[in-house]
């Protein structure tokens, strides 16, 4: 075997077993600072000796041995020094044995201590794609553009709160699942947007690497929680989306509009799988959530090879739809936009005229304004919009996009 | 594992009428679940005397040691397992008194 073969063996177990590994380890041994440093030092032995042994018939069987054995010689040598401290500090794992057929899988676990409502939101955004992504801190701090000390000090923070506070190592009850639930979408979520439409004025526009493993993650979760109908409608929705990635920023870096997008540019594998997703849970009848929602409203767009055989009414139902268990201006702010094409920019605007006092910091607001008010001939007034959104605007591609669309007014 | 859960108040003046039920009724509860060690009200920050003893004469400062606007009420000392079980104590505790709280654990033992 080639070194190249055996550090693509590598890299391969990697993607496929770290979770498994840290979570394994954690249960194991109940801290995740041991499971994390023993994962990453069997990762590192497996990069080291593979090309030279041979990659082994179990890739994931051997790196979780490795890594015991990491971890118990750590223990040992710390066991010396403080072992009573670091028994009253190991994690709690109090469950019963497991009902067969139920959630067996310890990755679980591990997502739902990393996304405990107790840490803040872009804490349990680092943990999860420290301990369950296996992304580098210095990869996690790159992509969120804070400097490696202090993302390495935001995850280190994390696993103290998590060690002093004894938060469990366990699924939540089912009582409190679905918030909990919901708590790991939004971090996934999260992770996603920031990955599609990245902040900065130095950064590519879109962070493919956010947008692939927010994609992964939940697949993972997909596949422990499969009759979960949020985790699939964020899948699904994220699908749809990442489908349309190539298509939505131009050439020379500019932000290409949903209705302006060469759609034969779309990822047809990605909308297939999303739009069965998105039928699959239309089939079981139950009242969808909001992931669930957005995602139908993208199967809509989607399924339209024209951008002028786009069901409006559809899409104008499904934000109805989302209005009713998310009334947020942002929705409204979404509605409009298929309002616009449904009913024409003169109703659309004056529906967002009413949001002025609450979106008037938020660029999207700006920027639909802008185009409504260009469409509608006024030019004065869309121009002032398009000041305003390219000001609030941290995207570069957008901000190229909106400054030639303003720049184009007559 | 013990969880110190501090009631968090900005207006002076002691729980109403109601209050005092709900918070008798909560610690009756907690009590029977076996996951009460120590609870108590405290009187208005101004009440408060600071003490410095560190150097050769011991000083006593009025008031409180930190002015804010917000300031710590009252609290309570719950046993619980884990954090979980700490912080649906913790929201039962807020219901009761109706003030937000907050949960920090002690070390642990």
């Amino acid at each position: 075997m080639s070194v190249t073969d055996a550090h693509e063996a590598a890299t391969r177990a990697h993607h496929q077993e770290w979770a498994r590994v840290v979570a394994a380890l954690t249960r194991r041994f109940g801290d995740l600072d041991i499971a994390e440093e023993a994962a990453a030092e069997a990762f590192a032995t497996a990069v080291e000796r593979w090309p030279a042994d041979g990659v082994p018939p179990n890739p994931g069987a051997w790196l979780t041995t490795t890594a015991n054995r990491k971890a118990i010689d750590r223990i040992r040598r710390e066991s010396k020094r403080d072992d009573k401290q670091r028994e009253a500090q190991m994690l709690r794992d109090d469950d019963p044995p497991q009902p067969p057929g139920a959630i067996e899988d310890d990755r679980l676990r591990l997502i739902f201590t990393c996304c405990h409502p107790a840490l803040a939101l872009e804490a349990r955004v680092a943990l999860t794609l420290r301990l369950v992504g296996g992304l580098t801190v210095a990869e996690i701090a790159r992509a969120f553009l804070v400097r490696e000390t202090a993302m390495e000090q935001r995850i280190t923070r994390a696993k103290a709160k998590i060690k002093a506070n004894r938060v469990p190592y366990r699924v939540p009850s089912a009582e409190d699942l679905p918030v909990r639930v919901s708590g790991v979408l939004a971090a996934l979520f999260l992770v996603f947007n920031e990955g599609y439409l990245a902040t900065g004025s130095g950064t590519d526009p879109v962070r493919r690497e956010l947008t692939a493993e927010a994609i992964r993650l939940t697949r993972l979760i997909r596949a422990l929680m499969p009759r979960d109908g949020e985790v699939t409608g964020l899948l699904a929705l994220m699908l749809l989306t990442e489908a349309r990635r190539t298509a939505r920023i131009s050439a020379d870096g500019e932000l290409v509009t949903l209705g302006e997008q060469d759609r034969g540019a779309w990822d047809t594998a990605l909308i297939a799988e999303g739009h069965h997703l998105v039928r699959e849970r239309l089939a079981t009848g139950e009242r969808p959530g909001r992931y669930q929602i957005l995602a139908a409203i993208n199967a809509v767009h989607t399924d339209a090879r024209d951008v002028r055989d786009t069901d409006w009414s559809q899409v104008v139902a499904l934000y109805d739809q989302l209005a009713r268990i998310d009334p947020s201006p942002i929705v409204v702010l979404n509605r409009a936009i298929a309002v616009a094409e449904l009913d024409g920019p003169d109703v659309a605007l004056a529906a967002i005229d009413r949001l002025d006092h609450k979106l008037a910091g938020y660029h999207a607001f700006h920027a639909t304004r802008a185009d409504l008010l260009r469409r509608l001939g006024r030019s004065g007034q869309s121009r002032a919009a398009y000041d305003r959104a390219i000001e609030l605007a941290g995207n570069t591609a957008e901000t190229a996009y909106l400054t030639r669309r303003r720049d184009q007014l007559g | 594992m013990q969880y110190l859960v501090s009631v968090i108040d900005d207006k002076s003046g002691s729980a109403t009428e109601d209050e005092m039920t709900a918070i008798d009724a909560f610690n009756a509860d907690v009590q029977a679940a076996g996951h009460w060690v120590f609870a108590g009200g405290l009187n208005a920050p101004s009440t408060a005397t600071v003490i410095d003893n560190r150097g050769a004469e011991t000083l006593f400062t009025d008031g409180p040691f930190l002015e804010s606007k917000e300031y710590i009420a009252g609290f309570w000392i719950f046993e619980a397992p884990d954090l979980d079980v700490a912080l649906k104590l913790a929201a039962g505790g807020s219901k009761a008194c109706n003030r937000r709280v907050e949960v920090r654990p002690f070390f642990g033992e």
